[in-house]
This record gives C-alpha cells, sequence and structure tokens, in this order.
C-alpha cells in the first residue's frame, strides 16, 4: 500500500488484508538496510487476526523511494510522518534492530501517538564496530558478510531453517544486497550515533516489550534484558535465536508479539 | 581499502552439514527419513495458519517435508541461493521454473547444446501450451543477442553442455541477461556446486538433476531448482505471475510478500502444489548420502577425466576428443577461468569408422556400463545418436555438436588406469 510522506511515495505492506483504519494499528519497522519482508512471519498473521498492520519500508529502503535520512531522529520524524500519512492516530510500534531506536525516538518524540512499543533485536546505545562502519562506508559486500554472519546465530546456516527449503542466511545476504548505495552506511552510522540518556527511558509511559535473543551475535541478549531494566514496567521474552529472530524463530517471535499486543 | 569480514564455511563443511540440525524429536545425527505423507496441526488457528502462510511449517509432503528441506536448503547453501525446491527430477525442476516465471506467449532464448529430454520439452511439448523457445549456438552470444523478443522471459543453457562438452560463458549471458532484464537460468548438472557456482557467476536460478553428481551412486530420480534472490522481478511489468495478485492463493502479491523470495514462494505454492512433481522423503535421504562427499569425488571425477581426455586424444582410432581440458578444445579459456577445478567428467569423442565403430567400441567394453546417464560412480557410455538424442533432426544434432559417431562417456570413480585398459581394449575391437 502507498503513502506520501514527507513529499515522497511510501510503501507499507498490509499483511495480506486491506488495510483497515478501524481496527488496532502495528506499525512494524525494518532494521538496517532491510525492508517489510523481515517482518514475513509475524505480519500476515497480525493482519489476520485482529489488527491492522503496516510494515513500512523505511525511505531509501525497499520500494520506498527518497533521501536517505542519516539519523535515528530523522528516520522517526519520518515514522511520526506516516502516521499521519496513515491516518492513524496511535500505534502499535514493533522495531528490529535499527529499527527499535526508530520506534524507540518516536515514542520518545510523540509519545501520544503510541499505544505500545515493542523493541526486538535491541541495544541502547547500539555501538557498531569500526571494521563494519568502513566496509559499509566503503559500500564493500563485506559489510553485507558481516551483517549477515553476526545478524544470525552463530553456524546459523549449518542448521534447519524454521521456514522449509530457504537459506535464512542466503535470504538476508540478497536483501541487504539490494539496498541502495550508502543505505547500510548511513544506517550503521545512525545507530552508532543515536545515545537517548537513561531518564528518557523511564520516562516511558506505554507498555514497553524487549524481545532478545539468546544466541544475538549483534544486539547480544544481555543489551536487551538492559533496556528492559531501564524502562518501568517493560517486560522482557528471551527467545533461543541469533539477532534474526523473526526468521530464525518465526513463532516464538510472533507469539511474543502477539501475547503483547493483546494485553 | 580492503575489507575483511567473517568467512562462512567451506563447500566440504556445506556439504556435510547445511540444512540440518540433530533431530529436535530423537536427537538423531543422521537425517531421519520422515516418511509421511503429512502432519498434525497441534490446533485450528495453527493449522489456519499455515495454510495462509501465516507461519511457516510442514503441512503436506508434497509442498515440504523435513528430509526433503534438508536437501534443498543443503542445496541453497552450496549454490549461494536463497532457497531451493526439490523435485520429482531434473526435467520437473526445469518445468517449474519455466511454469513459475510464464504462460501463454512467453518465449525462451535457449542453447542449441542441451540434453535431449530438455530439447524435448522447449521445441515439441511446450509450443503446446503456447510457450515458444529460439535455439541458439551456446558460444554465440550475438546469436543469443539477436534471439531476444519482447515477450522473452527466460535465458536458458547448461554449463557444461551435454554431450559436447561446451562451456556456457555465464558471466557473458549474465550481461545480456542483465541488459534485457531477462533472468538467466543454467543447469549445472555437469559441473556441480563443487566445481562453480552459477550464481556468483551471473546467473539467477539454477537447476540440476540430482540423479547424477550430486547422487553419485545412481539410485533415485531427482532434481532441484536453487533460486539466487538477485532478480528484481518488480522492475517492470514483465513477470505478473510475482507481482500481481494471485487468485489461486487469497489474492497473495508473491512480491510484496518476500522480496527475494517470491520466485519460490510462487513455485511451491502453485507449482508444487498444482503440478505436484515433488520429491520423496526417502529419495532426498538416497542424496543427502552422496551429497556429503560431492567436492571429494568431483576431485576423483575431474582427475580420472583429464587422464582419459588426454589419453584418447592421443589414440590414433579415434578422430577427435571433446573435452575442455584439452588445449584444442574451443572453450579451453573460458573453462580454466570459470572452472579452475576442472570443468567437466563428461567427455565425449569421434570414432575414426563411424557408427559401425562405434557399436563395435561400446560392445567390447567391459567396466564401463552402457547406459542413459551420467554422473555415477561408475563410468558409463552412450551412444547420443541412437538413444538420448535420437528425436533430433541432422540440423540439431550438429547444432548440438553430436555427429553420428559421436560416443559420451561419463567418467567414474574407478581407477583410471583400470578405465584406460578397458578404452584400449574396445579401441581395438572398434578398428577391426
Amino acid at each position: 500500500m502507498q503513502f506520501i510522506v514527507e513529499g515522497y511515495p511510501a510503501f507499507a505492506y498490509t499483511g495480506g488484508r486491506a488495510f483497515a483504519p478501524s481496527k488496532e494499528a502495528v506499525v512494524m519497522v525494518h532494521g538496517a538496510a532491510f525492508d517489510h519482508s523481515v517482518w514475513q512471519w509475524q505480519s500476515r498473521y497480525l493482519a489476520h487476526h485482529g489488527h491492522a498492520v503496516l510494515a513500512v519500508d523505511l525511505p531509501a529502503h525497499g520500494r520506498s523511494p527518497g533521501a536517505i535520512r542519516t539519523s535515528v531522529e530523522a528516520l522517526a520524524g519520518w515514522l511520526v510522518a506516516f502516521l499521519d500519512a496513515a491516518g492513524v492516530e496511535k500505534a502499535a510500534l514493533v522495531g528490529h534492530s535499527m529499527g527499535s531506536l526508530v520506534t524507540l525516538a518516536a515514542a520518545l518524540a510523540a509519545p501520544s501517538r503510541v499505544s505500545r512499543l515493542a523493541l526486538v533485536g535491541t541495544s541502547v546505545p547500539m555501538p557498531v564496530g569500526d571494521a563494519f562502519l568502513a566496509a559499509a562506508r566503503d559500500d564493500s559486500p563485506v559489510a553485507f558478510d558481516m551483517e549477515t554472519t553476526w545478524g544470525h546465530a552463530r553456524n546459523a546456516i549449518l542448521s534447519t531453517s524454521p521456514v522449509p527449503g530457504t537459506s535464512l542466511m542466503g535470504a538476508s545476504r540478497q536483501l541487504n544486497g539490494r539496498s541502495r548505495g550508502g543505505v547500510l552506511a548511513a544506517d550503521l552510522a545512525a545507530c552508532q550515533a543515536y545515545r537517548p540518556p537513561n531518564e528518557a527511558l523511564a520516562s516511558l509511559a506505554m507498555p514497553v516489550l524487549s524481545v532478545a535473543g539468546k544466541r544475538d551475535q549483534m544486539t547480544p541478549w544481555k543489551a536487551g534484558k538492559s533496556v528492559a531494566e531501564r524502562i518501568p514496567g517493560s517486560r522482557l521474552v528471551s527467545i533461543d535465536a541469533g539477532h534474526s529472530m523473526m526468521s530464525e524463530a518465526p513463532r516464538a517471535t510472533l507469539g511474543a508479539l502477539r501475547d503483547f499486543l493483546a494485553r | 581499502m580492503a575489507h575483511s569480514g567473517p568467512k562462512p564455511p567451506h563447500p566440504d563443511t556445506l556439504a556435510v552439514h547445511a540444512g540440518q540440525s540433530p533431530d529436535p524429536a530423537t536427537g538423531a545425527r543422521a537425517v531421519p527419513i520422515y516418511q509421511t505423507s503429512s502432519f498434525v496441526f497441534p490446533d485450528t488457528d495453527a493449522a489456519a495458519a499455515l495454510f495462509n502462510m501465516e507461519t511457516p511449517g510442514h503441512v503436506y509432503s508434497r509442498l515440504s517435508n523435513p528430509t526433503v528441506s534438508v536437501f534443498e536448503e543443503r542445496m541453497a547453501a552450496l549454490e549461494d541461493g536463497v532457497g531451493a525446491i526439490a523435485t520429482a527430477s531434473g526435467q520437473a525442476a526445469l518445468h517449474l521454473a519455466i511454469a513459475t516465471l510464464m504462460g501463454k506467449g512467453g518465449h525462451i532464448v535457449a542453447s542449441a547444446s542441451l540434453y535431449g529430454g530438455s530439447h524435448n520439452l522447449l521445441e515439441y511439448t511446450l509450443p503446446r501450451f503456447g510457450i515458444e523457445t529460439t535455439f541458439v549456438r551456446a558460444r554465440d552470444l550475438g546469436a543469443w543477442e539477436r534471439a531476444m523478443r519482447p515477450a522473452t522471459r527466460l535465458l536458458f543453457g547448461e554449463s557444461v553442455g551435454n554431450p559436447s562438452v561446451d562451456v556456457l560463458d555465464i558471466p557473458g549471458l549474465a550481461r545480456i541477461a542483465e541488459a534485457h532484464h531477462v533472468p538467466l537460468l543454467v543447469d549445472a548438472t555437469v559441473t556441480t556446486p563443487a566445481l562453480g557456482r552459477p550464481l556468483e557467476q551471473g546467473a539467477h536460478l539454477v537447476t540440476h538433476s540430482a540423479t547424477k553428481f550430486l547422487s553419485g551412486h545412481g539410485i533415485v530420480i531427482g532434481g532441484v531448482l536453487v533460486d539466487g534472490g538477485r532478480f528484481d522481478w518488480t522492475a517492470d511489468e514483465r513477470f505478473p505471475t510475482l507481482t500481481e495478485p494471485y487468485e489461486g492463493f487469497h489474492g497473495m502479491v508473491f512480491a510484496e510478500e518476500s522480496s527475494t523470495s517470491a520466485f519460490l514462494l510462487r513455485a511451491r505454492r502453485e507449482g508444487l502444489r498444482d503440478f505436484g512433481a515433488c520429491m520423496a522423503p526417502v529419495t532426498a535421504f538416497h542424496i543427502l548420502q552422496g551429497l556429503e562427499t560431492l567436492p571429494l569425488r568431483m576431485a576423483r571425477h575431474i582427475e580420472n577425466a583429464s587422464r582419459i581426455a588426454r589419453f584418447l586424444a592421443g589414440h590414433e582410432a579415434v578422430e577427435r576428443v571433446h573435452h575442455p581440458d584439452l588445449e584444442t578444445h574451443p572453450d579451453h579459456a573460458l573453462a580454466r577461468r570459470l572452472y579452475p577445478r576442472g570443468a567437466s567428467a563428461i567427455l565425449s569423442f569421434e570414432l575414426a569408422g563411424g557408427r559401425e565403430a562405434g557399436k563395435r567400441f561400446i560392445e567390447a567394453l567391459t567396466l564401463f556400463s552402457h547406459l542413459a546417464n551420467i554422473g555415477d560412480a561408475k563410468s558409463l557410455v552412450i551412444h547420443p545418436a541412437s538413444t538420448t538424442h535420437f528425436r533430433m533432426d541432422d540440423a540439431a544434432l550438429a547444432a548440438a555438436g553430436i555427429t553420428p559417431g559421436t560416443v559420451r562417456l561419463s567418467i567414474g570413480l574407478e581407477h583410471a588406469d583400470d578405465l584406460i585398459e578397458d578404452l584400449s581394449r574396445a579401441l581395438r575391437a572398434a578398428r577391426k
């Protein structure tokens, strides 16, 4: 489904159902150099179980054109503008990795627009290694190799995929590889630079969920636990998976989101 | 600035492990044979979610099966693809690829140097369903370019042609494919991922007859279709099966559902569901036993084939040998570039004395088996003009690099000295 946000078309996948503004909106935000399809095994289910799902392609990602945004705050501003464009007064925000920072920043900037906040594979701050940043800055394919390898549990390629016949790491690598030049570097730099104070986290009043992968090599489980500890009243759900838990453990991740959205 | 990143497991490791965790139900380390048609739903909501592709999992073994999935995921890993679909045969894999991409009015440009079964499908059978193919000489990139039409939806060739042993210029064809925004499908049965990976060379889709080197034992029939996930189906309106709502699956737009795996989603949800040419679990199990040793076996196949090619090239009863290891082969340099570990354990040659000498030669062999297969642990021999390619007329045979005297060998894993002894004796018999 197409919207116009900040002057440019913006794509959002609606989970195979027509978007129904009367239902509770769930807006899902992908990570660095990815698109809406990372939510394939959660978004379609939620859309068929009472939610109005909008899994967005951030600007300059997937099917959404527009300028590359260089900060988490700018992406969060776009996300709030997206809610306006979609006619959504209040939504549950679900973000993965960089998307978790974008949804967090949106919740801090416009708390009245956010009914719930689910942070999947999160870390605040979200430090990015120098070698990773440098490879991304040079648009080196090695940066995608790093994102793919560290973005999954160790040796995930040697394990049975929960999606029959699919190479999770192959699909992830190719999705990264489709991203526009400069996007990964900008996304990683934005993650590295975003440092909200702990008092800001403590001020969040809406229900918050942190979903942390026990085998996450990119945002380690401890980081997700720490985020939950700094947000009063928030919940932590641990999942036996790496950073790409939506595909590595699709049912467990869906279960965590479904339970959180039903509360 | 040079960057160095994490290294993926080597192909030898992938061949043994990729796609398989110890069985979660029993701890079995070997891949269990899940000999079941269907899978119990935990509850009605889970059943509906599986049917509607809201959650992944197994429903019915025509669509997917845990044993078959291990083979699919191992092939996807070995080929560096986003996923794979195992099929009842290599022919079924080719048909599945074509039927997923096009219908009536579609057009294919294909190498003239193809396995006879693939040629039959394209030349005689698919036109009945409104799909036309233009055959071109594999080496003539200009001919591929000239054969392109507005309706062209696929380029197709074999990594190493069978039986003429010509080497497909995959990077060259990939440039044509990209320029016309048409996917390139490569049948890599002869090379296997142990010798080269077509997706890395620029192809978009790969098929194999898994009956051949992937298995190595010649005891099952199977195929596989691998998607590289690199082709952008949404760039124009030429692939509506992937970019338009499909009424046969709740109006699903496959390219929206998955940015990289739209092709495989449609192929599984339509092609396997409706055409039904799926792989049996026990077949996947058998193929996996062979696949574990693929890199080891291919090295020996190649070593033996190279020795035999040179032996035949120096034999007075042989007029001509077709094998890319020989400097006289027109694709020698290309083969070295694309397949540095060797390109082919298949070779063909022309016997002095034509068809009659060919018959005497084949009947005098005792170690080589006379049969219609390649890629077995056992060495094999056949006379293509009277068997695998007998439906082709003389012009088509010539285009495929076959003469009435062409003999094809598939070199196995026996000791090369024993194979050469058998060939020597049969060559003497052929001259009588």
